[in-house]
């Protein structure tokens, strides 16, 4: 049976603004999938944007939608969570939202781990200004700021979030639907902060400079560039360079970067102030 | 009767009247002089159930206060001029999309790190205009600790009932105070919460102003699934860029404390009966004026004062009265003017405006203020 996306969707709203064949609309969908999978109440789940193109994704969801400032959904986030630790909290974030204006708030919503999850989708620019390069932009390639080639070095966003402190951590890429839908139900499991990084097209405004203009080519690329980080731990870095990782950094059963953690907290972060609460409540 | 008489610090009172206003979330980060609010906060805070949180930075503060207000707590930060700066961006965002919070910021030095320790009113025009874009701006002044605890209480009570983040201007020397005070009768206070919807959730729209200029707000989570964003907004809460929406929005958003002035504002006047000559103040500064006007009473020179409880909105009235009242209006400040370039648009001649103007981060003497007066009796 087909899924019902109408479901949880807010239909009056589409047409949505994203370019054809744009692969936010896959994230948008896997999202939804997923939020199925895991039998989320649409009332008690809030969705949280900054500002870029992905960040108009809560808009089309019927549920609690909040589209904030820019790189700071993270924060408004995390005010809500706090205050209803039992609700449901996903934040949709683009590569320069969550990485560059919002980075602190990134690293430190990973340190925190509290439990929340944080879509990424990294299309490598910023698409809604009109394409400039952003913290994931590859070195050599062309925006509307790096005219003459990038020579910014780029961030990676799941080792990122895994040095941080983040206890879920995913990447794969629009090419692959399922695979998102695996990983953000994995995410939205997780009793903690959750970072899903999805690879994306943005042939409006990287492909065009980067002579991929249409929505084919610049998937292709991608899917050129992709590696399974099984066969990456193989491979000599020389090899891996401008190349896209998938897989799944870090999961709560694997143990093995373990020791990356020792610091981690024994319980999740709101359990462990509800504890703090019980505790000290007034009788 | 027994009295409720204890020792209180300034900002240990902005804690305690603002959990016994309902306050159950802060979010906040370390900024001198304004910490000890936040340290309160986190003692406080979970013995009657709210929450706590130090972010990692002033702007991740001022989100999660946001956050925590549309998920139906009330919510509290706590900053300092440079926090404060950092905090306007999200500032903006409250005002827009009509989130109530309540911001403490206690005053010091600047401009930048300037003098983090000493006392100033260095941010009335940084409260006023801080954030870009118009929005209506409620900022209270406090100058007795039994004042802290009564302004904290009307803060949240205002951004409740006109759903818009308040501005609570504290000097450094009002928070680090410490003095013997009674408290009010806590089944006395009056607190107010943010009118709900009374409809059903399909018929109910974020931002209609079918029910007023201030729209009825459901929080997050209670079935409403509605949708918030700092873009301009229709009804719906969705974007919109229609001219006469956008227009007519702004405008609402104005009048929401425009035509609630009078409710809002808040002055003491002081041996004003028969004076010629006006101390006007505001915050620490209006105490050394207080001592000023009565040491010149006892020189026959007929002197009183106007305090301003609520900073902003300006009483307007009250201040073109007086410019055609009295001879001359004496402003002392801790800054180089930010108030008294704005009674000296009111005057606009008709009196004198005499400034005092100190940034040194050393109270203003009554004797200053004393001399100046003696200067234009």
């Amino acid at each position: 049976m087909a899924f019902d996306y109408e479901k949880y969707l807010r239909m009056d709203k589409i047409p949505h603004l994203w370019c054809p064949g744009c692969g936010i609309g896959v994230v948008l969908k896997a999202m939804l999938r997923a939020m199925e999978n895991v039998n989320w109440e649409r009332n008690d789940t809030a969705f949280v944007s900054g500002i870029g193109c992905t960040s108009r994704a809560p808009g089309y969801i019927d549920c609690n939608t909040l589209h904030t400032t820019h790189g700071r959904g993270l924060t408004f986030a995390t005010g809500i969570k706090m205050a209803q630790p039992d609700k449901n909290l996903v934040i949709f974030s683009g590569d320069g939202d969550a990485t560059a204006i919002g980075g602190n708030h990134f690293i430190h919503a990973c340190r925190r781990n509290i439990d929340m999850t944080l879509i990424v989708v990294n299309n490598n620019i910023y698409g809604m200004t009109g394409g400039q390069h952003s913290p994931t932009t590859p070195i050599g390639f062309k925006a509307s700021t790096t005219i003459y080639g990038n020579v910014d070095p780029s961030f990676d966003i799941c080792l990122l979030a895994r040095a941080a402190g983040a206890t879920y951590v995913a990447r794969s890429t629009v090419n692959k639907g399922r695979t998102l839908e695996q990983y953000i139900q994995r995410g939205f499991e997780n009793k903690g902060f959750s970072v899903i990084e999805a690879v994306s097209n943005c042939h409006t405004q990287f492909g065009r400079k980067n002579n991929m203009s249409d929505p084919i080519s610049s998937r292709k690329w991608i899917e050129d560039r992709e590696i399974p980080l099984a066969k990456a731990r193989d491979m000599k870095a020389e090899d891996l360079k401008n190349m896209v990782i998938t897989g799944e950094f870090i999961t709560e059963k694997s143990d093995l970067e373990r020791w990356e953690n020792y610091n981690r907290a024994e319980k999740e972060y709101t359990e462990a102030y509800s504890d703090i609460i019980k505790k000290v409540k007034k009788k | 009767m027994k009295k409720n008489i204890k020792f209180y610090s300034g900002a240990e009172l902005v804690a305690k009247a603002a959990i016994d206003a309902g306050c159950r979330f802060f979010g906040g980060y370390p900024i001198t002089p304004s910490s000890e609010i936040a340290e309160h906060m986190a003692k406080e805070l979970p013995k009657v159930g709210g929450t706590f949180i130090q972010m990692e930075d002033e702007i991740a503060a001022m989100g999660s206060v946001i956050g925590a207000s549309l998920a139906g707590k009330k919510s509290l930060t706590a900053t300092s001029g440079p926090g404060f700066s950092l905090k306007q961006e999200n500032l903006g965002y409250a005002y827009m999309a009509e989130v109530p919070v309540v911001i403490c910021n206690v005053m010091r030095g600047g401009p930048s790190t300037g003098l983090p320790t000493a006392l100033a009113q260095a941010d009335i025009m940084q409260a006023k205009w801080g954030t870009h874009g118009d929005h209506p701006v409620i900022a209270l002044t406090p100058a007795y600790l039994e004042e802290v605890y009564e302004l904290t209480i009307k803060a949240f009570n205002y951004s409740e009932i006109y759903r818009i983040p308040v501005i609570l201007l504290l000097d450094e020397l009002i928070a680090h105070l410490s003095t013997a005070i009674e408290l009010p009768d806590k089944d006395l206070l009056v607190i107010k919460d943010r009118r709900k919807p009374t409809v059903t959730p399909d018929k109910y729209f974020p931002y209609d102003t079918a029910y007023g200029d201030v729209p009825p707000m459901a929080n997050f989570f209670e079935g409403y699934r509605y949708h918030v964003t700092g873009l301009s907004h229709n009804k719906t809460g969705f974007p919109t860029t229609d001219p006469d929406l956008v227009q007519a929005d702004q405008e609402r958003h104005l009048r929401k404390v425009n035509a609630n002035k009078g409710k809002i504002i808040d002055f003491e006047s002081y041996k004003m009966k028969d004076a010629d000559i006006v101390v006007f103040a505001y915050g620490s500064t209006s105490r050394a004026a207080r001592v000023a006007i009565d040491n010149a009473r006892k020189l026959d020179i007929k002197v009183g004062m106007v305090r301003l409880r609520v900073i902003w909105p300006l009483p307007e009235a009250e201040i073109l009265k007086l410019c055609s009242k009295v001879k001359a209006i004496i402003v002392p400040e801790m800054n180089m003017g930010q108030l008294s370039n704005v009674i000296e648009k009111y005057a606009a001649d008709r009196t004198k405006i005499v400034r005092i103007n100190h940034v040194g981060g050393v109270p203003i003497h009554p004797s200053n203020i004393l001399d100046v007066i003696k200067e234009v009796r």
